[in-house]
């Protein structure tokens, strides 16, 4: 199928290269040369790269600012969207603004809970939910209309996202909810970090037995473990992660300060399990505070040189 | 037996410590007294299943709201014993006693301007025994 | 029911302060039965109130009432009398009670003795949860008769979200998640295919977003 949008990612996916994205969060102030710097050090490596939009409800510089820092850079921003912090007037407007700086990728979440940031007293709008939010750009997009009727002049032309944890509750409705997320307009999808595979395996299986990967593409999410303690954490803290006691113990069992090169292995291992997974479209690294080994990731996975499109 | 407890001691008799209220124990505070013991059945041994728990809970509410208006919960306190045992009702007189000579007078009777405080010093105090 | 707690006495005192005479007015409706503001409760805050303004070295005259109901002008009315008496009021009731009667009794200040928190239902005694948001535009019809608006921290429509944990919401462990509860109960139901439906974007002019709401019945109105 030909492109609906000018976004590299897109292309890059129709293609049928496996797509590689990252990402990066945005700096708690407003100094740009943090996300110029992040993004020099990815940029070779990656098709894109995704902006957190204040991500643990932590308040950050927003992504849409971020995004049009890497478009200045030459560079192919995914710009994340959470409906948390925004009514359906201000997510329309600012789709329109990320739109005007021709930014072609979006990816639309519900985002966490206030609770976990550090607003934890704020309200929030939750207007919408992550999939009505992927109905609206599409229907922004291919219909030219805002949620309201009215047209709109040079609509946004956005390659729509949303996100799946095939790991959280309950699993018996999680592929049923990315045929949800399809129905609702989603083209591509970037999963939480996996680290149980098999269990990401059935999920594919699943994901298959209903035609969904033809449908979507589907970006295996992965996160490097820096340490130890990150990999206990993720297990015990992180809702909604699924970290199996095996590469918990394969962290511990490490020398401290190897524990760092042998997070990096398990990454690599996973993408090279991945690859060959049918309707795996690509990868999404998201290595948290830690962009200097991206590239490394992507040239032992096999991933390197980018395609060019 | 002929056992001697503390002579500012009033007993009023109710059917079972689940019929004292927060409020009846907050009225005696209102009304002077310097302490309030709550006299009840062994757990697990009320006639009524579980009226002294009740009490229990109550006795709590009580204590918190004495705290916030600075009468002092510690003036007010749940004991549990088996009605034939005297020693012990007697021991827990002393004690409520001994509570309430260190707490010191209740401030509403110094506060109430028009009835005058009453002169003697010594504890005056409620149980609500279990009969 | 509307769910309220008790404010703490030391706030009430503090809305108090200079006062020479209040009235405790309680209500015999949900406040009663969620033990916030019924009769029982009036005595007691009024009791704590007459030790508290004694210690204080102040004359208050501290009154008790509770009548059937706070959010009715007729059982308002029966007070009219009595309030001529009292310089102010602590209402127990929820908030619709204590702004009706301070309708009802536009020279008097009326000042809480409650939190009013929400609707909702006795889990057991002494525990209440919530299960309505009153939207306006009620949806239990397809969720299984589990309310997502209330019950989803991000009131979710096409729920669960990632952080959905055996069960449990990803606010707290002692949270349900709504989106559980909602498949379990179209799964006992035998209709589960109906998770895959979209919900519509909601309409939330029905719900606070709309401005103050108003029901007029004409068929009732004298």
């Amino acid at each position: 199928m030909s492109p609906k949008t000018p976004s590299k990612l897109e292309k890059i996916l129709r293609a049928g290269h496996l797509a590689v994205t990252s990402e990066c969060g945005p700096p708690r102030g407003s100094d740009p040369s943090h996300i110029v710097h992040k993004a020099e050090l990815i940029k070779n490596h990656v098709d894109a790269i995704n902006i957190t939009d204040n991500q643990t409800s932590v308040c950050r510089l927003c992504s849409l600012a971020a995004c049009i820092r890497l478009k200045l850079m030459g560079l192919e921003p995914v710009l994340q969207m959470v409906v948390r912090d925004r009514n359906r007037i201000a997510l329309q407007s600012d789709i329109l603004g990320a739109a005007s700086f021709d930014i072609h990728n979006l990816l639309c979440l519900s985002g966490d809970h206030q609770r976990f940031g550090d607003n934890a007293q704020g309200q929030n709008v939750f207007d919408l939910d992550s999939m009505q939010l992927l109905q609206t750009v599409r229907r922004m997009r291919d219909e030219g209309k805002f949620l309201g009727g009215d047209p709109i002049q040079r609509p946004p032309a956005m390659f729509v996202g949303a996100a799946a944890n095939p790991f959280a509750d309950p699993f018996e409705i999680r592929v049923p909810r990315l045929a949800k997320k399809v129905a609702a307009g989603a083209e591509f999808i970037q999963t939480q970090c996996i680290y149980n595979l098999d269990k990401f395996e059935k999920w594919m299986t699943l994901v298959r037995d209903r035609g969904l990967h033809e449908k979507v593409f589907i970006l295996a999410g992965v996160t490097p473990f820096k340490s130890a303690g990150m990999a206990r954490y993720m297990k015990t803290k992180v809702p909604g992660m699924d970290v199996p006691d095996e590469v918990v113990k394969r962290m511990a069992g490490t020398p401290k300060d190897k524990q760092a090169e042998e997070g990096l292995a398990i990454c690599v291992e996973s993408i090279q399990r991945l690859k060959e997974v049918k309707g795996v479209a690509g990868f999404h690294i998201m290595a948290i505070e830690w962009e200097e080994r991206v590239p490394e990731i992507v040239e032992r996975g096999g991933l390197y040189p980018r395609p060019a499109v | 037996m002929r056992l001697g407890y503390p002579s500012s001691i009033r007993i009023i008799r109710v059917p079972c410590t689940g019929k004292v209220d927060v409020l009846h124990i907050l009225r005696c505070f209102e009304r002077g007294a310097d302490g309030v013991a709550v006299v009840g059945c062994r757990e697990g041994d009320c006639h009524y299943q579980s009226g002294n728990f009740r009490a229990k809970k109550r006795v709590e509410r009580a204590r918190q709201i004495l705290e916030q208006i600075g009468i002092g919960g510690d003036r007010v306190r749940m004991f549990n014993l088996s009605s034939s045992d005297a020693p012990m009702f007697v021991r827990f007189a002393q004690e409520i006693h001994a509570a309430v000579l260190s707490a010191g007078p209740n401030p509403i009777r110094a506060a109430r301007p028009a009835r005058g405080a009453p002169t003697e010093t010594a504890a005056r105090a409620m149980a609500a025994v279990n009969r | 029911m509307i769910v309220a707690e008790r404010k703490s006495i030391e706030e009430i005192v503090e809305q108090l302060a200079g006062v020479r005479s209040v009235l405790v007015l309680g209500c015999n409706e949900c406040v009663t039965v969620c033990e916030a503001g019924g009769k029982k409760e009036v005595g007691l805050l009024a009791s704590a109130l007459r030790m508290v303004f004694l210690q204080q070295g102040r004359e208050v005259n501290v009154g008790e009432r509770t009548i059937e109901r706070q959010c009715d002008t007729e059982y308002l009315e029966e007070v009219r009398d009595m309030m001529d008496s009292f310089e102010a009021v602590v209402s127990l009731a929820c908030g619709v009670g204590i702004q009706f009667t301070a309708e009802r009794y536009p020279s008097k200040p009326v000042y809480p003795g409650v939190n009013t928190c929400f609707m909702g239902a006795a889990l057991e005694r002494g525990v209440w949860a919530e299960r309505c948001q009153g939207c306006g535009s009620c949806i239990l019809a397809v969720t299984g008769a589990v309310c997502p608006i209330t019950r989803c921290a991000k009131r979710l429509l096409n729920g669960p979200c990632g952080g959905s944990t055996s069960g449990k919401c990803e606010i707290s462990k002692d949270v349900e998640c709504a989106w559980q509860l909602i498949i379990d109960r179209l799964k006992a139901l035998g209709r589960l295919e109906e998770y895959e439906r979209l919900s519509p974007i909601k309409d939330w002019s029905t719900d606070r977003a709309g401005g103050p709401r108003k029901i007029i019945r004409e068929d009732l109105r004298s």
